[in-house]
């Protein structure tokens, strides 16, 4: 399969970057004056990327769909930043990052683009400092770390419970230098709504003026796109409202391949929905796993009775409770990986003992945690024979001190005070590792077209550890892309300003308006929400987090029953040249409804259980693993990349089959 | 609950506007505000009227997206909180609720209650940032330690989400604390020494030409900042501008 090329550089993995920097072919810095490049979305990856591309002196154009850089999605993440510095000089290394890295996503990712992340790791932590980013220090003002799920290392740095956010503002800070240069043209609230391909080339895009409702045209050397995950192809997801996939859906239907769609990362601790008109679910950090203990009521009648509002949780004692994560794995317990607390949280409440009126809660529980630590700080204040009330007292400041602004944000959410009585949480749609296919420089299966970020098929395999997403959104943007993107930007030296008046940007134009048009002109029966709400319960319900062949094949007809409907009924009030809110939501929608169905065909191709993606069908029949997830290397061990052919379902399959050379493949357990 | 909501509906930026009374019915007191705007929005769009513009994004209180004036204050009645964050429990069964758009003249009407902060991106380029590429070469990040005090309060100041609700909030329409907020972070680094002079003149300049008010010290944007930046910002500001002014 040509076409298919991952064009991973030969030689010793830890060589293999260094090399392949020293080789490719560079364009001097009078040229790069005359090379245009359009950077599409501006989080962690597009902001990085942008700054560092007009650094170096190419014309960069960056769309941005909100009203600044600095409202992207990267802004919510809250835990920390991995780099292998070992400042903490526990063992840590680029090999033990790239190892944790790969066995974390269950051996599905590609180990050469793995081992580049973790060389350049630190590199990010040194760029964000002489930005000025406030990472938390130490009394000896050097920076500190903290420990995050799944590694044995504290390599996570951080700044508060806002770190995306600083780094975000810091890579916005870079855009800001370059735009007031003039060497970065912003177009905030403009949507990319289809790529422009010359000769087989990327060569611009056509984007909407939010405001103004303008279609227009921009053309440039090269397309990097950087959109973010497509979570919210759930309706409910942790994502922002605007969130969407659609940059990266008509990349694919223009040539780019779109990789492993059903790797979808759920993650455990969010705060549950309350209601019908529930908009977006809150994600709690993972590190309140730490010190809280997860449980359910360990007879059915107590679950009832706690549903139905006759029993409160610190009635029930604690013999009668079921610490079901401790119970299952020992070794982990409370600090298994996302995915599997997850599905563990599933199981208890699908056989009924979920604790919130839904009956999709579990406990996470502090109590513990105030009297450990209120015992100790009882110790250290000397403080003899404190009584029970005084412990919790001092434990509950220390847990405050180290939560307090999720503990205050869980409270205003629940109107509920987690101090006295456990918070509820229960899994939610977080993060995407699947995304569009790149190989090493970053390219898509489209010349001249990139892909970095969330939006790619990206490093993370079948799951993602925690403090993972902004390293790798920070290391495609500042030290990966800057790089391949030259080598492929060296032939274009003597091309010249690509024009915009020809027949290739007309026809594109023309797609993207006759879509418009539809939509304002449709008068159907039913909003665009309600169409996305219908999808989210499909998806959620089908291809969540338990996927079996029956469910599956049941999505796909329920999915494209769906996108028909749609299409006959969906109502878009307002008109075309405006700003138009539904009108933004009705084609982000459409391109859902399309992703969806891929995505339960893959999770339907991929007969195993890895990572995110389990397969009812695929678990452990017996041994200490019995009813895990299990795991098929023999057939399994590639990655899927789907050529778009018309329908989602006519989608072809290629694979890229995975190597591993310098790890070991392994049964990940957590027992 | 049965709401009263009297909404400021523009159609664009030229329009003259005015304050429209609408009804909402059987609302949770879980909602949260938006959540309660999305409610009213389907119900205008089933009776085919168009819905109500408003800014919103992560929901999370920190994309700094959202921006209504409730009752009378900036991200409505509750504290340390963003309008996505507000809750419908905050209000009373009948209450009639009024949610206008931020209003300064720096901040013109898009349409109905999303305005226009661009003013804010152009007083960052103006200086918000330190002159440092990227090359994998800049040195390591444990070679300047910075005291725990003055990364904490660096990263205080650095907190601010760049949503506007001081403006909005301010009598003079100031822009005080969103730019000493982000000349603050860079003051209290060793970093951010070098441009320090220039930083502050420039940032304070274009904020002037954007036609920001000026402070008089009312605090009322530090009391409506879900973000709790402080007044003692506005003090350092003034300080390195006093400073960066005698130097020229």
């Amino acid at each position: 399969m040509a076409k298919l090329d991952s064009k991973v550089p030969k030689g010793p993995i830890a060589d293999k970057w260094t090399t392949y920097k020293d080789k490719i072919d560079l364009v001097n810095p009078a040229n790069k004056r005359n090379i245009d490049v359009i950077v599409v979305g501006t989080g962690l990856a597009g902001g990085s990327a942008a700054a560092t591309l007009a650094e170096l002196g190419y014309n960069v154009k960056a769309f941005a769909y909100q009203d600044s850089p600095r409202r992207a999605h990267s802004i919510a993440a809250q835990g920390g930043i991995n780099a292998a510095k070992n400042y903490m000089g526990d063992g840590d290394s680029n090999y033990r990052l790239f190892y944790d890295t790969v066995k974390g996503g269950d051996y599905r990712s590609r180990e050469a683009n793995v081992y580049r992340l973790s060389e350049v790791s630190g590199n990010i932590i040194d760029q964000c400092v002489a930005q000025g980013v406030p990472f938390a220090r130490d009394y000896g003002g050097l920076l500190d770390n903290r420990s995050f799920g799944g590694v044995l290392v504290s390599r996570t740095f951080y700044a508060k419970g806002q770190t995306g956010q600083q780094l975000l503002l810091g890579a916005y800070s870079a855009m800001n230098r370059q735009i007031a240069r003039g060497k970065i043209e912003m177009y905030n609230r403009h949507e990319m709504l289809d790529v422009v391909k010359v000769d087989g080339k990327a060569r611009g895009i056509i984007a909407r003026n939010l405001i103004t409702g303008e279609i227009e045209r921009h053309s440039a050397h090269a397309v990097v796109i950087a959109t973010g995950g497509y979570g919210n192809v759930y309706f409910l997801s942790t994502n922002a409202m605007g969130s969407n996939a659609t940059a990266a859906w008509k990349i694919h239907k223009k040539g780019a391949y779109f990789a492993n769609p059903c790797y979808t990362q759920i993650h455990p601790t969010c705060i549950p929905r309350s209601g019908d008109y529930q908009s977006k679910l809150t994600l709690m950090s993972e590190s309140l796993r730490n010190d809280g203990r997860i449980w359910v009521p360990k007879h059915l009648e107590d679950a009832k009775a706690i549903q139905e509002g006759k029993l409160k949780p610190t009635q029930i004692a604690e013999e009668n409770r079921d610490y079901y994560l401790e119970r299952r794995y020992p070794a982990f317990g409370n600090l298994v990986p996302r995915d599997v607390a997850s599905r563990a949280a599933k199981e208890r409440c699908d056989a009924g003992y979920g604790v919130n009126k839904t009956g999709e809660a579990v406990y996470l529980d502090f109590a513990a945690a105030f009297e450990r630590y209120g015992t100790q700080q009882a110790k250290i204040k000397g403080i003899h024979n404190p009584s029970k009330e005084e412990i919790i007292k001092l434990g509950q400041a220390i847990i405050e001190e180290k939560y307090g602004n999720l503990f205050q944000m869980y409270e205003k959410i629940i109107a509920e005070n987690p101090y006295e009585t456990p918070m509820m949480i229960y899994p939610a749609t977080h993060y995407t590792m699947g995304g569009v296919w790149v190989d090493y420089n970053l390219m898509t299966t489209v010349p001249g077209l990139y892909c970095i970020g969330e939006a790619n098929f990206s490093d993370h395999g079948a799951n993602r550890l925690g403090a993972s997403a902004l390293m790798q959104g920070l290391a495609d943007g500042y030290f990966v892309l800057p790089y391949t993107i030259g080598d492929y930007l060296s032939d274009d030296i003597r091309t010249g300003k690509i024009p915009t008046d020809t027949p290739e940007f007309d026809e594109v134009e023309k797609e993207v308006k006759d879509r418009l048009d539809f939509f304002i002109n449709n008068k159907g029966t039913h909003s665009v929400d309600y169409f996305h709400k219908k999808l989210g319960k499909v998806m959620w319900d089908k291809v969540g987090m338990a996927r079996n062949e029956k469910h599956l094949k049941e999505a796909i007809d329920e999915i494209k029953e769906i996108r028909e409907d749609f299409w006959k009924n969906v109502k878009v009030p307002g008109g075309q040249n405006e700003f138009n809110q539904e009108l933004e939501k009705a084609g982000r929608v459409a391109d859902f409804l399309e992703l969806g169905e891929l995505f339960a065909l893959d999770a339907l191709d991929r007969n195993e259980s890895c990572g995110g993606h389990f397969r009812e069908e695929s678990v452990e029949q017996d041994g200490p693993q019995k009813g895990e997830a299990l795991r098929n290397d023999k057939d399994y061990a590639y990655v899927s990349a789907w050529e778009y052919k018309g329908e989602p379902s006519d989608a072809v399959l290629h694979k890229e089959e995975l190597e591993f050379k310098d790890i070991e493949l392994k049964t990940r357990s957590y027992k | 609950m049965n709401l009263t909501l009297k909404i400021w509906r523009q159609k664009g930026p030229n329009d003259k506007g005015q304050m429209v009374n609408y009804i909402v019915k059987d609302i949770s007191e879980h909602m949260s505000f938006l959540e309660m705007m999305d409610v009213l929005n389907e119900q205008l769009v089933a009776k085919n009227e168009e819905p109500v513009a408003f800014d919103h994004d992560c929901r999370e209180g920190i994309c700094g997206m959202c921006s209504l004036h409730i009752n009378g204050e900036a991200h409505g009645p509750d504290r340390g909180i963003t309008t996505c964050q507000l809750h419908m429990r905050m209000f009373k069964d009948g209450e009639t609720i009024t949610i206008e758009p931020f209003r300064a003249n720096a901040f013109p009407v898009i349409k109905d209650l999303v305005v226009d902060r661009t003013a804010f991106e152009r007083i960052q380029q103006a200086g918000g940032f330190i002159s440092v590429n990227t090359s994998g070469n800049t040195q390591d990040a444990n070679a300047i330690p910075i005291s725990k005090h003055a990364a904490d309060e660096a990263m205080d100041a650095a907190a601010c989400i760049g949503c506007g609700a001081c403006v909005a909030s301010c009598k003079n329409s100031s822009a005080m604390l969103f730019v000493s907020a982000k000349v603050s972070q860079y003051a209290l680094l060793p970093q951010g020494q070098v441009e320090a002079t220039d930083r502050v003149l420039n940032m304070v300049k274009q904020m002037d030409e954007e036609g920001f008010g000026n402070c008089t010290n009312t605090g009322a944007c530090e009391v409506e900042c879900p973000k709790g930046i402080s007044l003692e910002n506005i003090a350092r500001m003034n300080r390195e501008y006093l400073v960066a002014s005698l130097k020229g």
